[in-house]
């Protein structure tokens, strides 16, 4: 086993370790990530091979890169003497004695380094006598200073970093490749107001563990955020919605197809359809290798299936009209109403036990009041195992990413089922009432 | 609405489920369009392990193609002429308005814009 340092995203610290284990998990490798601090920029974690860390790391949202760990010190002076010392250094450097190279330097909470600061720190590394070339542009490898600076009283960084650490680059993560900008929502031909941003469908196709060629559904597709992050990583996409005009787009170049079109993976799309999720239309053998939603129960749609409650419209299906049955008829439009979020929960998780392939993942957003007790919330089902609940807070509610794993028949685990959850998420009417206690109903 | 699609898709009506005639729907006054898309005959073999093949002739039938093997094709990596016809049929293939009728229930789907709608009546929906 080798030491790697990765240098993580300042981004959503909560959720980084998650996403590592996820993609550890995908790529079959075996790694403790215990040391994982969220206070903390750095994480040291041990590894077979270069490979192995190449994986870890290639598709994430939330780290930034990783390192082969040739030293670490809290100084300079330290740093450069446990370099120097490390019994290992020569099996270190062999392999990459004649290379080109250039080195590095990055910093967590540091001021910017002038060209020349850099170079004096660069040329206090001359002992490692590397006999190849500098090479600004493509070397063969990069060796990276990496240092972390802790803020003063007054919030600006102290003079000297804290913590130092140096190593060989292995590889850089997605989000460095620029794969959040790439995805970012208002570049895209069709987006509207309720499109999940870039970071965080990336990121939730992370953790529903999406690769290539895997079925990705969701049934609440919206404009699409989650099946172009699926395909990004090699899923092939179907969606549903039970709203037609969300589907149709905003024009003819500007429907969620269009979406696949401009970001050069039309294969990876291969259709959405209008459907009440609750009254399914795909085949029940129909396998899928992963479903990803943010159902609409948020801020700007309800939770809304196909009936009537209004007594006034029942039976309008049956009038004739032209000698043909209403609800039968092209023109016809089927009346709407709404339905709970917590049956939908339900049908959702039945659904996802019934049509996952087994250790496949179902995951979704669920937003709640935070006033509420959220762990009576959670809705449960034996073949799906509950492995994240990951949390996003916002100032009166919070947004929960969870995360199941279906399992074979033999597993039993918890059923919680809506009629068994003490809590009621009403969570728009409450949003719509600031969240104050007279809105929260038991 | 790809041709593809077609081979995911049953009646969405409830009492349906397990009737033979829910899958594949019959496909009647179907406008078709082709679309173009880049050949991977790889994502064609992948996408042919999950297909039903008899749903696939039976619609195919419905739209007036008669041509396909009655056995799903085995071993085509090499049959570059057989992927690149199932690559026009299943990819390229748009329904882009036209009907889809469970041979159960009866019951009517429409596709418009390119889009299929399985939305029910209240008195279909449960």
């Amino acid at each position: 086993m080798k030491d790697y340092l990765i240098f993580l995203a300042q981004s959503h610290p909560q959720f980084r370790k998650a996403e590592l284990e996820s993609l550890a998990d995908l790529n079959g490798i075996q790694v403790d990530f215990s040391n994982h601090n969220i206070e903390h920029p750095f994480l040291l974690v041990k590894l077979n091979n270069d490979e192995e860390a190449f994986k870890l790391i290639d598709r994430a949202i939330l780290a930034k890169g990783i390192y082969e760990l040739w030293g670490v010190g809290n100084s300079f002076d330290e740093l450069h003497y446990n370099i120097k010392n490390n019994n290992n250094l020569n099996n270190l450097k062999e392999p990459f004695i004649n290379s080109t190279f250039k080195f590095e330097n990055l910093t967590f909470q540091g001021g910017k380094k002038s060209r020349d600061e850099q170079i004096k720190i660069f040329d206090n590394f001359s002992y490692l006598s590397f006999n190849g070339k500098i090479k600004m542009k493509n070397p063969d490898q990069i060796f990276t200073i990496l240092e972390k600076y802790s803020l003063g009283n007054d919030l600006f960084p102290l003079d000297k970093p804290d913590k130092l650490y140096f190593g060989r680059q292995i590889n850089l993560s997605a989000r460095s490749k620029g794969i959040v900008e790439k995805y970012d929502i208002k570049k895209r031909p069709y987006f509207g107001t309720t499109s999940f941003d870039a970071e965080l469908s990336l990121f939730t196709s992370n953790i529903a563990q999406v690769k290539k060629g895997d079925l990705i559904y969701d049934p609440f597709v919206g404009t699409g955020s989650f099946l172009v992050s699926s395909a990004e990583f090699g899923g092939i996409t179907i969606g549903s919605d039970i709203e037609f005009l969300t589907l149709k787009g905003k024009g003819p170049n500007k429907r969620i197809k269009d979406n696949f079109d401009y970001y050069k993976d039309p294969l990876n799309y291969i259709d959405t359809l209008c459907m009440d999720f609750t009254n399914n239309a795909f085949r029940k053998n129909l396998i899928f290798g992963a479903i990803i939603c943010d159902p609409p129960y948020g801020v700007r749609e309800g939770v809304k299936v196909c009936g009537s409650n209004d007594e006034n419209k029942i039976g309008r299906e049956n009038i004739l009209i032209d000698g043909k049955l209403a609800y039968l008829r092209r023109d016809y439009i089927q009346p709407k109403k709404m339905y709970s979020l917590d049956l939908l929960l339900d049908d959702l998780l039945q659904f996802s036990s019934e049509r996952l392939e087994i250790g496949s993942r179902l995951c979704f957003w669920m937003p709640v009041a935070n006033d509420e007790d959220i762990p009576t919330m959670i809705p449960q089902h034996k073949e799906l195992e509950l492995i994240y609940e990951l949390v996003q807070d916002f100032y009166k509610w919070s947004r929960r990413l969870l995360v199941y794993v279906k399992r074979d028949k033999n597993y039993n685990g918890t059923t919680i089922k809506s009629e068994n959850r003490e809590g009621v998420n009403n969570f728009r009417e409450r949003y719509f009432h600031k969240f104050s206690k007279a809105s929260k109903v038991q | 609405m790809k041709f593809l699609t077609t081979n995911f898709v049953k009646c969405a009506v409830k009492s349906c489920d397990g009737s033979e005639g829910s899958f594949p729907l019959k496909y009647e006054n179907c406008q078709l369009q082709l679309e173009e898309q880049d050949f991977n005959p790889e994502f064609i073999v992948s996408m042919l392990e999950r297909l039903d093949w008899n749903a696939i002739i039976q619609v195919a039938s419905d739209l007036g193609n008669n041509l396909l093997p009655s056995q799903k094709p085995e071993d085509i990596d090499g049959n570059s002429e057989m992927l690149k016809d199932l690559h026009s049929l299943l990819i390229e293939t748009q329904i882009i308005d036209g009907e889809m009728v469970c041979r159960n229930c009866k019951h009517v789907y429409y596709i418009k814009n390119s889009i299929a709608s399985f939305l029910l009546p209240p008195h279909l929906a449960k």
